[in-house]
């Protein structure tokens, strides 16, 4: 168990080897490790980034969905409003009409009645002229008893 | 049996000079140059091809330490430094290699080696205290240039004196610091030692329980099972304490060069 210069060269090789391991060896590895995680690190960090816009895209698609579907139940209200008022109208301007038409032959009837009940008074009153004349055979001055036959004709009239 | 124990001791020797201290082992730098030569094959290979991609199952392996490394480090240093993390990995690859040579059955290599004419060998660099003493002295210097490149040689040289007890009590911080400086190399590298080298004498003894046996003995038919339950369990038990080791000789670096670098 003697020391000699054995340690001497023990020494020397051992700083050898770290040298070489310090210079060639070590920097690649751990350059190499390094590297790895940093890709680990951002292929998780783009992994999440990916998660984040599937999120918000979905959002967004519902979104728009929902939207759609709004639009189209308020066309349909709309529709259905419009598809109404056109049938109201339709209605009353059947109604309008017909009322407008029975009126008008409503007017018809009561300008014939009195046309014809004038033609009648007229020829009542001729006719009690007439009479007159031949009751008391004398003429009677149309002219001048024109309001008294008025009035006898108007009283026959009702 | 003390012939096989005692021989199997003796390292394989190249005399350089007269001095005792002239003299190399050869089976440690071998062994532990082999260690090198298999870390640095393995390590480099995998950092020049390593890729930011999808790596392959043995540059994950790799990674697994580095990052287990590297978290050890982070979180004992705070600062930043390019030598720590590197030298900490290297320890542990290069202590944990040479630790494993312990793992190969303990005649297996000798003997191979004995019969190609090698008279000793062996085969555990960290189980010769010439090994664990040069690396722990690397890590000494390591700390002393630690500590002049984060205080500047002024602030570096005033600690000796000044912490902890202040400038007041000079001379038994001085004491107290070269004591401290003294005994990090000394406890570092004679537990490593002191480990691998109990470790492999207990694998000697095991390997001793059937030495010279014969099959008319009825020892042997005793004595053999006996050896490969003692070889199991101790082999399993070493595997821990080999990683074990490696992993607290580059945690106590970390911890030593960390506080090199703190002011106190």
């Amino acid at each position: 168990m003697n020391i000699n210069v054995t340690l001497v060269i023990q020494g020397l090789a051992f700083f050898a080897v770290a040298w070489l391991v310090m210079k060639f060896g070590w920097p690649h590895i751990i350059g190499a490790i390094e590297e790895r995680q940093k890709k680990i690190a951002d292929g998780l960090a783009a992994a999440e980034e990916g998660k984040r816009a599937l999120a918000s895209a979905s959002t967004q698609q519902d979104q728009v969905l929902r939207e759609a579907r709004a639009e189209a139940s308020n066309i349909r209200d709309r529709a259905e409003k419009e598809y109404g008022q056109i049938v109201e109208k339709a209605k009353s301007d059947a109604v309008a009409e017909g009322n407008r038409q029975k009126a008008a032959a409503v007017a018809e009837i009561e300008t014939e009645t009195h046309r014809a009940r004038e033609v009648l008074r007229n020829q009542v009153a001729e006719l009690a002229v007439k009479g007159a004349e031949k009751l008391i055979r004398k003429e009677i001055d149309a002219a001048a008893h024109k309001a008294l036959l008025d009035d006898l004709i108007a009283e026959i009239a009702r | 049996m003390t012939d096989y124990i005692a021989h199997h001791l003796v390292h394989l020797k190249w005399k350089l000079g007269e001095h005792p201290f002239m003299t190399v082992h050869i089976d440690s730098v071998f062994f532990k140059f082999l260690a090198a030569f298999v870390f640095l094959f393995v390590f480099l290979r995998v950092a020049r091809k390593s890729t930011s991609g999808v790596p392959g199952k043995l540059q994950c392996a790799i990674e697994m330490i580095v990052e287990f490394v590297d978290g050890l480090v982070k979180e004992t240093f705070h600062g930043h430094s390019k030598l720590i993390a590197p030298l900490a990995i290297t320890i542990f690859g290069l202590v944990f290699l040479m630790n494993f040579m312990d793992m190969v059955p303990v005649d297996w290599l000798p003997a191979s080696a004995h019969a190609a004419g090698i008279e000793y060998l062996r085969v555990v660099p960290t189980a010769d205290i010439n090994t664990t003493i040069g690396m722990a002295l690397c890590v000494f210097l390591l700390i002393q240039y630690f500590g002049i490149k984060h205080k500047g040689v002024g602030g570096f040289f005033k600690e000796f004196v000044t912490a902890p007890f202040g400038p007041k009590g000079a001379p038994a911080n001085l004491l107290l610091r070269l004591i401290e400086e003294a005994v990090r190399p000394l406890s570092l590298s004679l537990r490593l030692f002191g480990n691998l080298y109990a470790g492999e004498l207990i694998f000697i003894l095991i390997a001793v329980m059937t030495l010279g046996a014969t099959m008319d003995a009825l020892s042997t038919y005793i004595m053999a099972p006996m050896q490969f339950i003692a070889g199991f369990v101790w082999t399993a038990f070493h595997i821990l304490v080999i990683t074990l080791q490696a992993f607290i000789f580059m945690m106590l670096t970390i911890v030593y060069l960390s506080m090199a670098a703190e002011h106190h």
